[in-house]
């Protein structure tokens, strides 16, 4: 099976109401090119579990100033200042999760797992409503995992199964988003043949992974430009 | 406006409890300059966005923009280094992997809960990493001048901001003083301001006292 597809080919793989997860903290390890492809397809009402909304003007912020983002479940939106405006409107549902407790819920719904107990949160603000617990003497709270639709990711290299490798601190939340949706679609940096990665270094295995497309985007200095 | 000068004071002050070959996981602001004054001490920084074995900032000319650290700025990383993933990273926080954690903080209470994720007045929609630091460090610095912009003691009797968790931070390096937090509550365990504990009390509201075999500590 063909996995690489060209980036005008995955408006297919999304519809109105789903939950996406995508990968990036801050913009590294963001699947900028993907999302550009998103903001063509024509749907709303979009869940998005993402550390954060972009930056200003790049990544999820377009998707969001497009209007099609319904909630954002995350650990970081004080930076998206119409983020902040819009959730203080009532026009967007934000649910804020401790950057480790996000993480971890991934992982869980990637791995077949309900949910989990955690001491992060016990006793604040974030604890309201979630069960708590005593375990061993220590009080901890439930998180349920998360799981996507579809999860859209960024890694530096994949071979022609699906075989990832990330580069340095993009690789964040990736890795874990990849194993948590019905729908994975990786963009990369390079495609290489089947064999050219050592297996002992692969980071992601092909099993997870339904599409692969090549970035649109290439670091220059401080930014990641558009280059194709 | 504070001066750089206070901030140093502490971060010295800070790098003088950390001990060579700690993991070590520095906050943003006040704690980042900790790494200024290690001297000969060897500590490994965990950034919780994905590495151990950060590196300084690098020339602008070596800026690589997917490498960086919890703050979203460039970074380097080190011989010995190591990449994982977010779960994994938290794994390393949460699990009580990492042995020290420097947290800059809006309020801390007289029995060391500390505050430091939600902007009073505003929106709570932002809380990051601080409150999984705050629950699994095996020890929390926490890094703060005394007062804030508007006068008010960041040492308080009751948290007024929103908790970061049930956790007992263990210190408090201010450009004041040094506070401890024990079983009975906040003690002073050194001055860094030239003022007595009574004029220190006078200046955050409530009566503050030494620990009590601080002369012991002294004289060791």
């Amino acid at each position: 099976m063909n996995k690489i597809i060209k980036s005008s080919e995955i408006g297919k793989c999304f519809k109105s109401g789903d939950q996406i997860l995508v990968g990036g903290f801050g913009l590294s390890g963001t699947p900028l090119t993907i999302i550009d492809e998103l903001l063509k397809v024509d749907i709303h009402d979009l869940t998005i579990v993402s550390n954060n909304l972009g930056d200003e003007g790049q990544g999820l912020h377009k998707l969001f100033m497009q209007g099609k983002i319904k909630k954002a479940i995350g650990s970081f939106f004080t930076i998206n200042k119409e983020a902040v405006i819009a959730w203080a409107k009532g026009e967007l549902e934000i649910d804020l999760l401790p950057q480790g407790t996000l993480a971890e819920a991934i992982r869980c719904g990637g791995a077949g797992i309900g949910g989990f107990y955690t001491k992060t949160a016990v006793g604040t603000e974030l604890s309201k409503g979630k069960e708590e617990r005593e375990i061993d003497g220590e009080r901890y709270i439930f998180e349920k995992a998360i799981k996507g639709d579809v999860a859209i990711i960024k890694a530096a290299k994949a071979d022609r199964l699906g075989n990832l490798l990330y580069h340095t601190t993009a690789r964040n939340f990736n890795p874990m988003m990849a194993t948590a949706g019905k729908i994975v679609i990786a963009e990369v940096d390079e495609i290489v043949e089947v064999g050219d990665l050592d297996p002992e270094y692969i980071v992601t295995p092909h099993a997870y992974v339904d599409y692969i497309i090549q970035s649109n985007y290439s670091k220059v200095g401080r930014d990641y430009v558009e280059s194709r | 406006m504070l001066s750089p000068d206070k901030k140093h004071v502490i971060a010295k002050r800070i790098a003088e409890e950390l001990e060579d070959g700690q993991i070590v996981n520095l906050g943003v602001g006040i704690p980042t300059l900790v790494t200024s004054y290690l001297g000969d001490k060897k500590i490994h920084l965990q950034t919780e966005n994905g590495l151990l074995g950060m590196g300084p900032h690098p020339t602008e000319e070596n800026v690589d923009i997917d490498l960086i650290n919890a703050g979203k700025e460039p970074v380097t990383y080190l011989k010995g280094a190591s990449f994982f993933n977010s779960a994994d990273s938290f794994a390393l926080i949460r699990g009580g992997h990492i042995d020290v954690a420097v947290l800059g903080t809006l309020q801390v209470d007289i029995h060391g809960e500390m505050a430091n994720w939600a902007v009073p007045n505003q929106p709570i929609l932002g809380v990051g990493g601080a409150m999984d630091l705050v629950t699994g460090a095996k020890k929390v610095i926490v890094a703060a001048t005394l007062f804030a912009k508007d006068g008010s003691s960041k040492l308080v009797q009751e948290l007024s901001y929103q908790s970061s968790g049930i956790r007992r931070v263990e210190l408090f390096v201010s450009d004041y003083a040094v506070f401890k937090f024990t079983d009975t509550g906040v003690k002073v365990v050194e001055m860094i301001e030239d003022i007595s504990i009574e004029e220190l009390s006078e200046k955050v509201g409530f009566q503050l006292e030494y620990l009590k075999d601080l002369s012991k500590l002294i004289n060791k």
